[in-house]
């Protein structure tokens, strides 16, 4: 029942909101993901961590075809589900801020899109998998396009087109998946499109190996994988600050999730086989976003490459198949869920305040903004994976996966946070120190609202930096548990 | 067969209304006799199947179900006819007239049971949707779509009665049933030729009517000159009737000869994806999109067709998967594409553009509007959360629970073609802005109250399909 609730407020809410305006609707949006945030900590303390899934919930959905409305939170979906309800109502938050038309249709879509975030991360049936998966684009298409910069309407048809193939070809894969299971127990249907029952299919080497590909297309899209980023930097730089929060910050992680969830254990064998290619490929991803990261004189674009870069390394601690590398994934999902929020968030603050986020432009703002810059330099550090940061944490854990499956691989991958560094503290110098600009004496220092944004990502900043192992903890059987299913 | 009778009688009795010359009570009168129509066809439900005039028309089912969604369609059609009411046309009693006559015969092609019937069932509907084609008189596109539909539509249902006389002389029957067992054993072998041939341009009429290429040729030119009232109509009464005869004639009539039919109906249905699909995408104005549209989801029917292997019910009485994701499918289409050209008609009567920049902006100015045809839009795409995705799914999964994943796989590469066109009239609505002096389109209750009932029901069989997926 507590997922249902879970699952379905954001909904409710979004209807509600449709009937009100101004004010009304900020508080009644804010509110309903504040308690659905409420929500989501009362279930992690009910939460009894092992490996099967809690709060379980399965209905029949279409009993002809065997399509069940089946529902359950183990400690990934968990700690998924507390960064998604974490992070809404403060995107929710900074949007407010914001000057732009039909705002009560923008809060609604969020809301709406947090209702396809939160089934993608606790669905356990193939078919609600997907559902939900598509039912998470439909607003984040509207957002990104509706209010979007300029180039928006061919920036988002591109997205749109990349990720619906992606997961058509998903579905197709689920769909052969389907035909080869048996009828559940109890069932009348022929086939189960539940996630237990593509566990216990036994399919040949061959079928794997490209069913593989058939299911990662999606993932790798909504990553997004090196060579399937290309529609990446354009929509996070084009889409307006809370939509690329959205898609950076969760969506971004519904790709990693679904490896993790629908990938690995159902066709563990040709993971197996592919296990090589992909790991070169998030490296090549990694290198590559950094590099031309360097290059960049846009700030959204600039934090858009690092992000391609870092979810490259994420990959690559997936792909390791060790426990250390998935644990890594598991805490860089959260770390890079703050820090890249944060990032977006105070890119867009200081955007608002000049006008402007071309890096030569900009310059000596940080005489009159001490606090931003403060800010700014927390989620920066943390992002380039400094000690007591979220961010070291993860990408510690994840280049020792990572180097556990090959020390050349590990070693090439660590490069990651020798980039970051370059990049990330070049920007920080030729926007915030450096000589002055047009704006040092006019820009004013974050006001409290925004500062009610970014306290709560720092305190988290922090603590999963000094204490990891309180998220750790609920993941580990989750953990270990896909990796036994992968055979490892 | 209440329904036929009540249909037959009302229309005359509406012919003579018009005498009244009053527009007002014409509307309501014809929407309430619909729905005593639509109430009168629930009752059949349920019932023992029924046999009338000599065992030419069949009330069972599947008649009662098909005639379900035809009714449905001109029901929720309707109010979009307002415009006549208001604007004088002094022949609107003639306009319902001809549309519940050819209702009439839209239910005769679902339930006949005799090829003659079947015959007379699409001439019924044919003429008056080459009447309704040229309504609109003082516009030339208007009479080139009659001119066109009816020599077309003509030459079709010449060929079309070409092949039931050449079926009659091969089997010596026009019954259905009949027909089967003498397919099965043929009696003469010199006679197969006939048969096959006769086979051939039965196909090639009725894929005439449901614009499966590549006899499709007509559907874009007829559909963009008819008024936008009827072009709905057409393109989905006239569609799924012709699907529900198509798929009677195939697994009743000629499940024996599916070795015959079934390479052609696969080649037409590949065809029809292709030619459908991309002709879509390249369209510059809504109603021309819609029309291909249309003849790419008769392709997405087609694989229903194929899938169905010439069963409708299987041998422990349950119906076969394909049939009833045709039936749903058939459904889905009809709703969304009424909500899509109902939106469409109320927006171009107001602002006169009939080009994808005539929906620009309407997200601003007419939000409604705006979400009915998203909702359409993405349901006709095969988006999940709508109808069309659940149709979609039964029907290619029917497909490939029969090993026909080539046409699978390449249905699905189509449908990624048809993501980009149905993008189109969402983007204009929401990412373009209307024009600096763009007024709201007007709107009056019962329309939106309709558009909203139809965004509804999308959603709903994109929520719970299985109300409807159950059902035949």
């Amino acid at each position: 029942m507590l997922t249902a609730v879970l699952l379905f407020l954001p909904l409710a809410a979004a209807l509600l909101l449709l009937l009100t305006k101004g004010a009304t609707a900020r508080a009644l949006a804010l509110g309903a993901s504040l308690i659905e945030f409420g929500l989501a900590v009362y279930t992690a303390f009910a939460f009894k961590s092992s490996g099967a899934a809690a709060f379980d919930l399965n209905y029949s959905w279409i009993p002809s075809a065997g399509i069940n409305f089946h529902l359950g939170l183990d400690g990934l979906s968990l700690l998924l589900v507390l960064l998604t309800t974490f992070l809404v109502p403060l995107i929710l938050l900074s949007a407010f801020k914001r000057n732009f038309d039909n705002p009560t249709a923008f809060y609604a879509l969020v809301l709406f899109m947090q209702t396809g975030l939160l089934g993608v991360f606790t669905s356990l049936d193939a078919f609600l998998f997907y559902f939900f998966w598509e039912v998470a684009l439909i607003p984040i298409y509207f957002l990104a396009g509706a209010w979007g910069g300029e180039r928006r309407v061919a920036i988002t048809l591109k997205f749109f087109l990349y990720t619906v193939v992606g997961s058509l070809l998903m579905l197709a894969g689920f769909v052969y998946l389907y035909l080869q299971t048996g009828p559940a127990a109890g069932s009348l249907a022929a086939h189960s499109s539940e996630l237990s029952a593509f566990y216990n299919l036994k399919l040949s080497a061959a079928e794997q190996s490209w069913l593989f590909w058939l299911i990662f297309a999606a993932f790798a899209v909504k990553m997004p994988i090196f060579p399937f980023h290309t529609w990446q930097p354009d929509t996070y730089t084009d889409a307006p600050a809370p939509a690329t929060m959205l898609l950076s910050g969760i969506m971004l992680k519904m790709g990693i999730y679904g490896t993790m969830r629908w990938l690995l254990p159902v066709v563990p064998l040709g993971v197996s086989q592919w296990q090589k290619p992909v790991i070169i490929l998030s490296v090549i991803g990694i290198i590559y976003g950094a590099i031309i990261a360097i290059r960049q004189r846009d700030v959204k674009r600039l934090i858009a490459y690092s992000s391609l870069s870092h979810v490259g390394l994420m990959a690559a601690g997936v792909f390791s198949l060790t426990a250390t590398g998935l644990q890594g994934t598991v805490v860089q999902m959260l770390a890079h869920g703050v820090n890249v929020v944060g990032m977006f968030f105070i890119a867009d603050a200081i955007e608002r305040r000049t006008g402007t986020r071309y890096i030569p432009d900009l310059g000596g703002l940080t005489r009159r903004t001490p606090v931003l810059s403060v800010c700014f330099l927390v989620m920066l550090l943390s992002t380039v994976a400094l000690p007591l940061t979220g961010g070291f944490v993860g990408e510690f854990l994840l280049l020792a996966g990572v180097y556990q499956y090959n020390a050349w691989v590990g070693a090439v991958a660590g490069l990651t946070i020798i980039f970051s560094a370059v990049y990330l503290l070049r920007m920080f110098q030729r926007v915030m120190l450096g000589p002055d600009s047009a704006y040092s004496e006019t820009i004013t220092d974050l006001t409290g609202g925004e500062l009610l944004v970014l306290v709560p990502l720092i305190a988290l900043v922090f603590w999963i930096g000094l204490f990891p192992n309180s998220f750790l903890h609920l993941s580990d059987p989750a953990v270990t548990n896909i990796l036994t299913l992968a055979g490892r | 067969m209440t329904s036929i009778i009540l249909l037959s009688v009302f229309g005359i009795v509406n012919l003579f209304l018009g005498f009244l010359r009053s527009n007002k009570v014409l509307l309501p009168g014809a929407m309430l006799l619909l729905l005593a129509v639509f109430g009168a066809n629930y009752a059949d439900w349920n019932s023992e199947p029924a046999s009338y005039f000599n065992h030419m028309l069949v009330v069972d089912h599947y008649t009662v179900a098909f005639t379900g969604i035809v009714l449905l369609t001109a029901i929720v059609l309707l109010p979009f006819s307002r415009s006549y009411v208001t604007s004088g046309e002094p022949n609107l009693a003639e306009y319902y007239a001809l549309l519940l006559f050819s209702l009439v015969g839209a239910i005769m092609m679902v339930g006949y049971d005799h090829l003659l019937m079947l015959f007379v069932g699409i001439e019924i509907l044919s003429i008056s949707m080459y009447v309704l084609a040229g309504s609109s008189k003082r516009d030339s596109r208007s009479n080139e779509a009659a001119l066109k539909y009816f020599l077309m539509g003509a030459f079709a249902t010449g060929i079309l009665l070409f092949g039931v006389a050449l079926l009659y002389g091969a089997t010596g029957t026009f019954a259905l049933s009949q027909l089967a067992a003498a397919v099965a054993a043929p009696t003469n072998a010199s006679l197969q030729p006939m048969l096959y041939i006769g086979i051939l341009l039965m196909i090639i009429g009725i894929g005439f009517k449901v614009s499966a290429a590549p006899f499709h040729f007509w559907t874009p030119d007829v559909y963009e000159g008819t008024p936008t009232f009827f072009t709905a109509f057409m393109s989905t009464v006239v569609k799924t009737a012709g699907f529900a005869a198509f798929l009677k004639l195939l697994a009743v009539a000629l499940p024996a000869a599916q070795g015959f039919w079934m390479p052609t109906i696969q080649a037409m249905c590949a065809l029809t994806l292709l030619l459908g699909n991309v002709g879509a995408a390249v369209q510059t104005s809504p109603k021309r999109m819609l029309a291909y549209s249309s003849v790419s989801h008769a392709g997405y029917l087609l694989i229903g067709l194929v899938a169905s292997k010439g069963i409708i019910l299987g041998t422990n009485g349950t119906t076969s998967e394909a049939a009833s994701a045709i039936f749903f499918y058939s459904l889905a289409y009809s709703i969304a594409t009424v909500a899509a050209f109902g939106v469409l008609k109320l927006v171009n009567d107001h602002r006169q553009n009939d080009s994808y920049a005539g929906l620009n902006g309407l997200g601003r100015t007419n939000p409604l509007l705006a979400f009915v045809m998203t909702v359409a839009m993405l349901s006709l795409a095969g988006i999940p959360l709508t109808g069309g995705f659940f149709g979609k799914f039964f029907l290619l999964a029917a497909a490939v629970g029969q090993g026909y994943i080539g046409l699978v796989v390449f249905a699905v590469i189509m449908s990624m073609v048809g993501l980009y066109y149905y993008l189109r009239p969402l983007i204009a609505m929401y990412l373009r802005p209307a024009d600096d002096n763009a007024t709201p389109v007007p709107v009056d209750g019962i329309q939106s109250a309709t558009l909203v009932v139809l965004a509804l029901l999308t959603i709903v069989l994109g929520i719970a399909p299985s109300f409807m997926s159950g059902l035949l």
